[in-house]
């Protein structure tokens, strides 16, 4: 008798392998699952954007004869200095603890010979990063580990962290094998226990209370530095237009791509707004309050490309940052890593566990032996070429534009290749002339 | 003595002056006129100067001060003395919300109450309040001593890492993983001094110790539920 044909198993897609396979730890562990970077779902990104390009109606810009200048000032509201940097890309917060002395060392050394700032993180400002750092922005975070006034004035900005996009609402945690000496005594605290970092300031709650905290820190620091306000993707028109209100400088929107040391994966992936859906509302609120432009508005979350970096200021900012796309740039999750990525049971591009501190690139860890793999001189330049590459990218994009200025791109220069898309970034659907949610079909 | 009436000196201009100051300065003593509840008042100073405040404080007076002795004749507003580095504040009168929050030396004295999360997140910071202390006082903190002649509200150290707390009252309630631990001699020892510079009529033997139980300082499942 002929054997009845055989269907192929069918996996759920519920019950993904993947999915099962968590179940599965956390009935082992009886806990969540906690990870570094930001958010792995697809999400409507700059991918789904497009560039329209000149046309009879726009002349572009010859590339590589006509100029577009990249320049950025940030801080020009109240700073008495405010910070000029050459290309629209900063670094983002990182601190020391998550990431190893020669990894902060290497961020500030591309940074500086970029012509761009670089940012401390949770933990305070160590010797290396701010003596190869040309311009440092000081975090100023609710743990306020390693704060203190000498660093405060040594910094050239000031950045009051109010929420992250991997985590709005969330505080942090940096698990105790990483706490070596060195991190726990710039933190006053005992070594090798989890550390905690607070989700909400110790001293003020609400917008009232930001503005004497920015009041103080301004008082504090002779009113030179520019304040900058950074904000997870929860709520960005009201937290903008709040930040604002108390007297911001510059605001910095990180979206749920945006990434961290460590944080829990259901916070990661189900906390927050995508990058894309920020940006325009954060826009709007400057605009409703004739601020754009003179309040500063940085974005990260999901930077890759120059075509991101340009897409972002097409829709309004003024600057982007970057942190992830950093650390791939120096030799995070590079495969001449696999055969340890293997042994911790992951691959390249996967590894993601960089609370555990075993990272075999040598960044996100406090192991010397490890750290030493790590030349941050050589890290440096990468991540400077990476950067002009970014910046390059973005001019040339911007010149196709017709533009002169890389903030002269404008949502008029783009289109939608995704009903969400358009949606999100308030432009029209490619071919079309309907932007969802505002105009009709 | 220097002299500057707040009333008619822009508060730039009253924290530049203070800021100007330097180690070896002579002009070491100095009153803050009608300062009206003004934010900010004398704040991140870095010279052995005395600063007298007539009057009541609004936020984060004498905030990461360094070296300087401020004396407030009034009550302070929220976040008095925070982050300080070292140096001395008084306070008169009460002070409000997060009275010497994440402070990392220095003493704080505080003469009448203090309200909730006094010396939350503190670092190092020695706190003394001769009356009360509000709810969730000392949360999170990592290093040095609160001194409560009075009582302490609810949740007393709550998450505390390796802070001493020490009450002479009562204590509403004990916060996450604060336990009361034995007074030894070289507590008393502190805390004598401690009163000593406080200036505070009490005697070591009437208070109680608290401090962390350090089960929550690694994570560990069978403790989820005490988060």
């Amino acid at each position: 008798m002929e054997k009845t044909p055989p269907t192929t198993p069918r996996q759920s897609w519920t019950f993904s392998n993947e999915i099962n396979s968590e179940i599965r730890r956390a009935a082992a562990t009886g806990i969540y699952d906690i990870r570094g970077g930001g958010a792995k779902r697809r999400v409507p990104h700059f991918d789904d954007l497009l560039f329209l390009g000149a046309s009879i109606s726009r002349y572009p810009l010859e590339g590589y004869r006509e100029k577009c200048a990249t320049n950025v000032v940030l801080g020009t509201r109240f700073a008495k200095k405010p910070i000029e940097i050459a290309m629209p890309i900063t670094i983002a917060g990182m601190s020391f603890g998550s990431l190893s002395g020669p990894a902060k060392e290497a961020l500030g050394r591309g940074a500086t010979l970029a012509g761009t700032s670089t940012t401390t993180g949770d933990g305070g400002m160590t010797e290396e990063e701010r003596g190869h750092s040309e311009k440092l922005v000081y975090q100023y975070l609710p743990s306020r580990y390693g704060m203190n006034p000498d660093d405060l004035r040594r910094a050239d900005a000031i950045e009051v962290v109010v929420g992250q996009g991997a985590k709005p609402g969330g505080g942090g945690m940096l698990l105790g094998q990483k706490i070596t000496e060195r991190v726990a005594g710039m933190r006053d605290l005992p070594v090798g226990i989890d550390q905690r970092s607070a989700c909400r300031h110790p001293d003020w709650t609400g917008p009232d209370d930001l503005e004497i905290k920015i009041l103080e820190l301004r008082e504090v620091t002779g009113w030179e530095k520019p304040i900058y306000v950074k904000i997870g993707g929860a709520r960005p028109y009201y937290d903008t237009a709040l930040a604002v209100k108390a007297g911001a400088d510059v605001v910095v929107l990180d979206g749920m791509q945006g990434g961290t040391a460590a944080t829990q994966e259901v916070f990661i992936e189900h906390i927050g707004q995508p990058t894309l859906a920020c940006i325009r509302p954060a826009v709007q609120a400057l605009q409703d309050l004739g601020m754009h432009r003179e309040v500063q508005l940085i974005v990260s979350g999901g930077i890759r490309t120059g075509a991101d970096v340009a897409k972002a200021l097409a829709l309004g900012a003024d600057a982007v940052s970057i942190g992830t796309a950093a650390l791939v740039a120096i030799g995070d999750n590079d495969p001449k890593w696999e055969s340890e990525y293997n042994k911790l049971g992951t691959t390249t591009g996967a590894y993601d566990d960089w609370h555990e501190g075993r990272d075999p690139a040598g960044i996100t860890t406090q192991d010397p032996d490890l750290a030493a793999r790590l030349d941050p001189v050589e890290a440096g330049r990468k991540l400077r070429n990476y950067l002009s590459v970014l910046n390059l990218e973005c001019q040339t994009i911007a010149r196709a534009c017709g533009k002169s200025h890389v903030h002269n791109l404008e949502p008029e220069d783009l289109c939608a290749l995704t009903i969400e898309a358009a949606a999100m970034a308030g432009v029209p659907l490619a071919g079309t002339n309907w932007i969802p949610g505002r105009t009709g079909f | 003595m220097q002299t500057i009436d707040m009333g008619q000196t822009p508060l730039r201009e009253v924290n530049a002056a203070l800021q100007a100051q330097t180690t070896t300065t002579n002009q070491t003593k100095w009153v803050l006129e009608n300062p009206r509840g003004a934010h900010a008042v004398a704040v991140g100073l870095d010279a052995p100067i005395e600063v007298v405040v007539k009057g009541s404080t609004g936020y984060y007076c004498a905030g990461m001060n360094k070296q300087a002795t401020v004396q407030i004749e009034g009550s302070a507003g929220p976040g008095v003395a925070e982050n300080m580095m070292s140096g001395t504040v008084i306070i008169e009168g009460d002070a409000s919300q997060y009275a010497g929050a994440t402070g990392h030396g220095g003493l704080l004295v505080v003469k009448g109450n203090a309200s909730s999360r006094c010396g939350i997140s503190m670092k190092g910071i020695d706190i003394v309040v001769h009356g009360n202390v509000g709810h969730m006082s000392a949360f999170l903190a990592q290093k040095g001593n609160l001194v409560v002649l009075g009582d302490a509200g609810e949740a007393l150290g709550d998450s505390i890492y390796e802070a001493r707390l020490f009450v002479r009252g009562k204590v509403k309630s004990l916060g996450a993983d604060c336990i009361e631990k034995e007074m030894r001699p070289e507590h008393v020892e502190i805390l004598r001094d401690l009163l000593d510079r406080a200036g505070a009529d009490a005697r070591p033997e009437e208070f109680r110790r608290y401090g962390s139980a350090r089960k929550l300082y690694n994570f560990h499942v069978d403790h989820a539920g005490e988060y």
